[in-house]
């Protein structure tokens, strides 16, 4: 896995891409936490996970959960259709705030 | 005259780290694709798979990296049969269970994905007090040649 942010104002744009699973899913849990620690809104651009395990989707309910605790927006943009599949079959696709593409977020977060 | 139809398509030992479970989802795409198995069974079956080795990694040999646990995959005429087998201590088969999805919070899914994806799973009797033999299966309309050949 691999990850690369981008500042927009307020907000952080983090790419993760590749794998996140067993392996990797802690480095991307650090990378989230730290960010909304900073007090930073995250969108979080899933357009290049070729795959994520039950341990990445634990990571992203962590990160949306200490955001709302700490009046912060999270949200999920350009989810690739692997990362779909697995939060669909999650039944997470109505918790987390999820845009088509990065603009959709960025207003979104307002 | 019926055809027998079984193949073995997977036998290797992986050791129970989780840097391991990469390359085990490489071996488990490419057997499958090379079977003719279509791209949605194969995301399906490596979702499953993959979360079934985590839970031998992190619960089965509770982060002992020094374990080992072996993945067989079979296909027969009308199904995909994976075995997962571990040598960790027996675990208790009644904690396996999906949790309520309702209640949002990290962790505890890789069961619901497991029992959602596969249509069959069940722990098998390892006969010793310690190992875990874990069997799912898949239902397969195959629409593939059958690549056993006939004599």
């Amino acid at each position: 896995m691999q990850y690369k942010t981008t500042i927009n104002g307020d907000h952080t744009i983090i790419a993760l891409t590749g794998e996140i699973d067993l392996q990797t899913s802690s480095e991307a849990r650090e990378q989230l936490l730290e960010l909304l620690k900073d007090r930073r809104h995250v969108l979080v651009d899933l357009s290049g996970v070729e795959y994520i395990d039950s341990s990445g989707i634990a990571s992203l309910v962590e990160a949306l959960q200490f955001a709302k605790s700490n009046g912060l927006f999270f949200g999920l943009v350009d989810i690739s259709e692997a990362a779909q599949q697995v939060i669909r079959l999650a039944r997470l696709d109505k918790v987390f705030a999820l845009y088509d593409t990065i603009e959709d977020g960025l207003a979104a977060a307002g | 005259m019926v055809t027998e139809c079984v193949k073995k398509l997977v036998d290797q030992a992986f050791l129970a780290k989780p840097d391991q479970l990469k390359g085990l989802r490489a071996v488990l795409r490419e057997r499958l694709a090379a079977e003719g198995c279509g791209r949605e069974l194969i995301d399906q079956l490596v979702v499953a798979v993959n979360e079934a080795c985590m839970n031998i990694i992190q619960h089965a040999y509770a982060g002992d990296e020094k374990g080992t646990f072996r993945l067989e995959v079979i296909r027969n005429e009308d199904e995909l049969i994976v075995r997962l087998i571990d040598f960790a201590p027996a675990i208790d088969k009644r904690s396996v269970k999906p949790r309520d999805l309702d209640d949002v919070r990290p962790g505890g899914l890789g069961v619901h994905f497991i029992r959602t994806l596969m249509d069959e799973v069940a722990f098998l009797d390892s006969g010793s007090s310690t190992g875990n033999i874990l069997q799912m299966k898949k239902r397969i309309e195959w629409d593939l040649r059958c690549n056993i050949k006939q004599p």
